[in-house]
């Protein structure tokens, strides 16, 4: 979230689209409820269901999964020919004067540079076009047909309320009434704001659905405001912080990139992140990248990582592929590809596309290592339960072991939510049994695997045994230790160069946030954008205070937020150009004359002059964009493209299947339904119910008393023509597997007519497995498709192709 | 700061003095003080309160959890109830249907409570010592990257990879957990390292 979820009762107007807060974060969804309470407030709700937010919003339109982008550029394409702009935002904090190379161009769905036979782009046109001077030539009379403002205007000229009506099954008038609600808060002092999740990320294009958010909230001066801003509600509880240390394959804490074996050296590294300004005075603030990087090496290595050996460049791998990503892995997992596989707390079986091919994944490793609190199925993969899984134990040779773990309630430490807040929790409770905390068992992995590199020598056991692993008992660190390493400390006293009597930093101390970060080695810091939590004040991520001065929904003295404290990201653009708010009754900072104060952290140096330096600090540009640049791999607009099993051919481009650059493995071409396939006619859909978690609180007996019983939804149209009774039992397949479930015949789904054609929509909540107290049943995904998001392989689990008919249930063994 | 007496704790404390009095100015007959003798008393008096957040979703509502036993004077401690911490600004005290169970996920049957193995091909798992279990998991770990670990690509360029193992990392843990995990998993070069964000 750019904002807090204390934030959203500052908004006039909430979109959910791409989500259901109602029903997957009530507690957060009350802030929608105060905001309609006390400001009346008014919310709209796109989604394929009269889903429970709809059920309590002011507009309701309905959508096809997998054709957002559509709606979006749609209402795009509305604000601009409706002139429904906020100019005074527009034109200084985005690119929208930028001018763009020659030679970039779009047509039938397709930017200039496509590869068919590498599913990829030569992304070298997609830039701007440099002046003599160095920087980004721009316009800012907005005349030239090269700038990013004229070329969006083309690019979504095509995108009409028919061409919505049409793709998107939405009707006309309900798009029309959506975008004149949207198109309001064009003016400065009306804000809306976006609250999406998994509904836009879980498409093979699920990026560009969440860009074309960002760029209609920009063109109405939505970003950096209160009761505005782009709110991924995250899922799940720590989901949030586990991205920002960067556990996963590419990723070094704080955002920073594992290096690819095209940057065998630190120089060749780090010749790609000068992060030069783009225009005059900006701050640009990725310049120091340097200070970050070494700083996080120092505390991996410590000694061991020095200037002379690069800050110990070679211990990291080099990447020769994009990313592993899960799909990646388990792919190679089924080709024999992989021999261990460590699950922390993850449920892979039932959380990721195409559960039978997971299976034969899992059942090619020859170890598989759990460590979780709770029986998962993922642990018990090889276990025969009858047609819930159907298995001989006796073939799999797989070999498993079982670590149980601690959950939130014996353990310490912090969690970062969806706004960014970094909460400390205490324990209250004992482990069970044997149960140990997940730090212990990584501590005592390593310290094994140190020993035995120690003992025996081995394959290049350097970064093993240089880690830095300085606690006091080196079997389990406390949370406190790995908290202070992450804020960072100073390692050897610095002088002001200037004065070389003046101490500047102290050795041993902690860091008082990211900007005391040096790249000669004299500090230390796991992940910078965590710098400030625990400093020589203590732990910042402690604190309870829940003053709230202006009442302005900031809390800045409650838990500590990232960046240094900071809870609205972009805050310099809630004030006009002279560093005036636009809305004065919304105050989040302002520029008094000589410095930015207000009730929050300036999201620019203190003193930065208004008019000298643009609010997008991070960007080399100063502004936001409206135009990506080669920063993505499917194109620096959105196009709308059908998901990869889809009831029609695209609209708009109809040789293109999918994502043109999305990635899809040789085996699963054939594991997809053909377009608008007569076997598979239903389009499917995957959600949460309020009343479960995912597939944990099958394991929790209340839980499972509220929803026991697996079932999927469908209209009553589907239910006659099928002749399917309500409660009654169906067969649901796809293409790679198939489930049954009891049906729930209802008037919150429609039939949609989509480019003529009639289509039905097959609901398939995710929360059944054959392991805990909840009645046996099956996950959605023996019937989802193995692909993912071009740009960050998040699985297509929203848009597939179904057929149903009626059952008389499944056959238990 | 969950040390100190909170609020709560005083009023709880000082809750069940102001019931006897309140009875006594009311002028309670002997048959009611009975009947108020034999009510139970309030079922969090006497527990320990620690301060914490809800594990599922990333609204992340402040929890109290109520205990029989102190950790922090070194005692076993048994999770009796758990509700929404009023002092919270994000949820002020409220929970939804998940959050208001989560005394029965922790005293979940399922909760597992000794390391276990499943042998190649058997059709159960088996009781197997922490001791054991970390000695065959280290060992499997320097056998496989010992025989698969990359040091250079085809072009002789350094890459010090380890492509066949690979460590899925969860999405509750805390971030000191993930820090540790990070540190460990990445320090032997996998690669294969991904976590509950992608999906």
């Amino acid at each position: 979230m750019t904002n807090a979820w204390t934030d959203i009762k500052n908004t006039d107007l909430v979109v959910i689209m791409g989500g259901n807060a109602a029903e997957a974060h009530p507690c957060g969804f009350k802030w929608v409820t105060e905001a309609k309470a006390n400001r009346g407030a008014k919310l709209i709700v796109v989604d394929p269901r009269y889903n429970r937010s709809a059920s309590v919003a002011d507009f309701y339109a309905p959508i096809r999964q997998g054709s957002d982008i559509v709606f979006l550029m749609a209402l795009i394409n509305h604000c601009i020919s409706h002139d429904k702009v906020q100019w005074d935002y527009v034109k200084p904090f985005t690119n929208a004067s930028f001018v763009v190379r020659e030679g970039y161009g779009y047509q039938d769905g397709l930017f200039t540079g496509y590869d068919e036979e590498k599913r990829d782009y030569n992304r070298d046109s997609w830039e701007y076009e440099i002046g003599p001077d160095g920087y980004a030539v721009v316009d800012e009379t907005l005349q030239n047909p090269r700038c990013v403002w004229n070329l969006l205007k083309q690019h979504v000229a095509i995108y009409t309320p028919e061409m919505v009506e049409r793709v998107c099954g939405t009707p006309k008038d309900a798009f029309l009434k959506v975008a004149e609600m949207v198109a309001e808060c064009s003016t400065p002092t009306k804000t809306m704001t976006s609250m999406y999740a998994l509904g836009w990320t879980q498409h093979s294009k699920g990026a560009q659905n969440i860009r074309g958010m960002a760029m209609l909230q920009l063109i109405l001066g939505n970003i950096g405001v209160r009761g505005g801003g782009m709110n991924a509600l995250r899922g799940h509880s720590n989901i949030q912080g586990l991205t920002d240390l960067g556990l996963m394959s590419n990723l070094i804490p704080g955002y920073l990139n594992i290096p690819t074996q095209k940057e065998p050296d630190f120089t060749t590294y780090m010749s790609t992140r000068a992060f030069k300004p783009l225009r005059p005075n900006q701050t640009s603030y990725w310049q120091n990248y340097r200070k970050f990087f070494v700083s996080f090496m120092k505390s991996m290595y410590g000694p061991a990582a020095t200037k002379e050996n690069d800050w110990a460049y070679s211990y990291l791998p080099k990447l020769d592929v994009a990313s592993y990503d899960v799909l990646r892995v388990f792919d190679m997992m089924k080709q024999g590809k992989v021999n261990l596989y460590f699950c922390q707390g993850f449920n892979p079986l039932q959380a990721f596309p195409d559960k039978g091919k997971l299976a034969a994944g899992l059942a090619k490793l020859k170890m598989l290592v759990i460590m979780d609190p709770l029986e998962t199925e993922t642990a018990r993969f090889w276990e025969d339960h009858g047609t819930f899984n159907k298995v001989s134990p006796a073939d799999i040779k797989t070999e498993v072991i079982q670590l149980p773990t601690t959950c939130f309630a014996e353990d310490e430490g912090s969690l970062v939510n969806s706004g960014r807040w970094l909460q400390w929790h205490w324990p209250g409770g004992s482990p069970p049994g044997e149960a140990k905390t997940d730090i212990w068992i990584m501590a005592q992995i390593h310290l094994r695997l140190k020993e035995l590199y120690k003992k025996e020598g081995g394959a290049f056991p350097d970064p093993i045994v240089n880690l830095n692993w300085s606690y006091k008992d080196p079997g389990e660190p406390t949370p406190e230790e790995l908290a202070k390493e992450m804020n960072g400390s100073v390692l050897v006293d610095v002088f002001d160069p200037a004065d070389p009597t003046k101490k500047i930093l102290e050795a041993g101390k902690q860091l008082s946030g990211f900007g005391q970060m040096r790249d000669d080695g004299t500090t230390a810091g796991g992940c910078w954008i965590f710098s400030g939590c625990w400093t020589e004040a203590g732990n910042m991520m402690a604190r309870r205070d829940n003053s709230d001065p202006g009442d302005a929904g900031m809390f800045l003295k409650w838990s500590f937020s990232w960046p240094a404290n900071r809870r609205v990201l972009y805050n310099r653009a809630s004030c006009d150009l002279d560093g005036k708010p636009w809305d004065p009754s919304r105050k989040l900072i302002e520029w008094d004359g000589a410095k930015w104060t207000g009730y929050d952290v300036p999201d620019i140096a203190p003193t930065a002059k208004p008019r000298d330096v643009g609010p997008f600090i991070m960007n080399p540009e100063g502004t936001s964009r409206l135009w990506v640049r080669k920063m993505m791999r499917d194109g620096p607009f959105p196009v709308h493209y059908e998901p990869f099993e889809s009831p029609v051919a695209n609209v708009i481009a109809p040789k293109i299947r999918g994502n043109p650059v999305a990635r899809v493995f040789k085996d699963d071409w054939k594991s997809f339904a053909d377009i608008g396939d007569p076997n598979f006619p239903y389009a499917g859909t995957s959600y949460r119910l309020t009343e479960h978690f995912h597939y944990w609180t099958k394991n929790n007996h209340v839980n499972s008393v509220l929803q026991p019983e697996q079932f999927v939804e469908i209209s009553e149209e589907l239910a006659k023509e099928k002749g399917i009774a309500l409660g009654g039992w169906v067969r649901v397949w796809s293409k790679r597997g198939e489930l049954y479930a009891k049906a729930v015949v209802t008037k919150r789904i429609k039939p949609m007519t989509i480019d003529g054609k009639t289509v039905h929509i097959v609901g398939v909540p995710i929360h059944w497995g054959f392991v805990g107290s909840a009645r046996k049943g099956f996950p959605a995904n023996t019937l989802t498709p193995f692909v993912g998001d071009a740009n960050i392989e998040t699985p297509e689990f929203k848009a597939f192709m179904v057929n149903i008919e009626p059952s008389t249930g499944p056959v238990v063994a | 700061m969950n040390m100190e007496l909170s609020r709560r704790t005083f009023l709880k404390t000082t809750g069940a003095g102001l019931a006897g009095t309140t009875l006594g100015a009311f002028g309670f007959s002997e048959a009611e003080a009975a009947v108020a003798a034999d009510v139970k008393p309030f079922h969090l008096v006497n527990t320990t309160e620690a301060r914490n957040t809800c594990t599922y979703c990333s609204v992340a509502c402040g929890i109290i959890i109520y205990s029989k036993g102190d950790l922090r004077k070194g005692e076993k401690a048994d999770i009796v109830h758990i509700e929404g911490d009023a002092d919270h600004p994000t949820n002020r005290g409220t929970l939804c249907p998940k959050g208001a169970a989560l005394r029965d996920i922790v005293k979940s049957p399922t909760r597992l409570t000794q390391p276990m193995i499943r042998k190649a091909g058997s059709n159960t798992f088996e009781a197997i010592s922490w001791d054991a279990a970390l000695d065959k998991i280290a060992r499997a770990m320097k056998d496989d990257r010992d025989a698969n670990f990359v040091a250079t690509n085809s072009d002789g360029v350094t890459v010090n990879r380890w492509l066949t193992t690979g460590f899925l990392a969860a999405s509750a843990t805390t971030n000191e957990t993930a820090f540790a995990t990070y540190k460990v998993v990445r320090s032997t070069g996998i690669l294969a390292f991904d976590n509950q964000a992608r999906v």
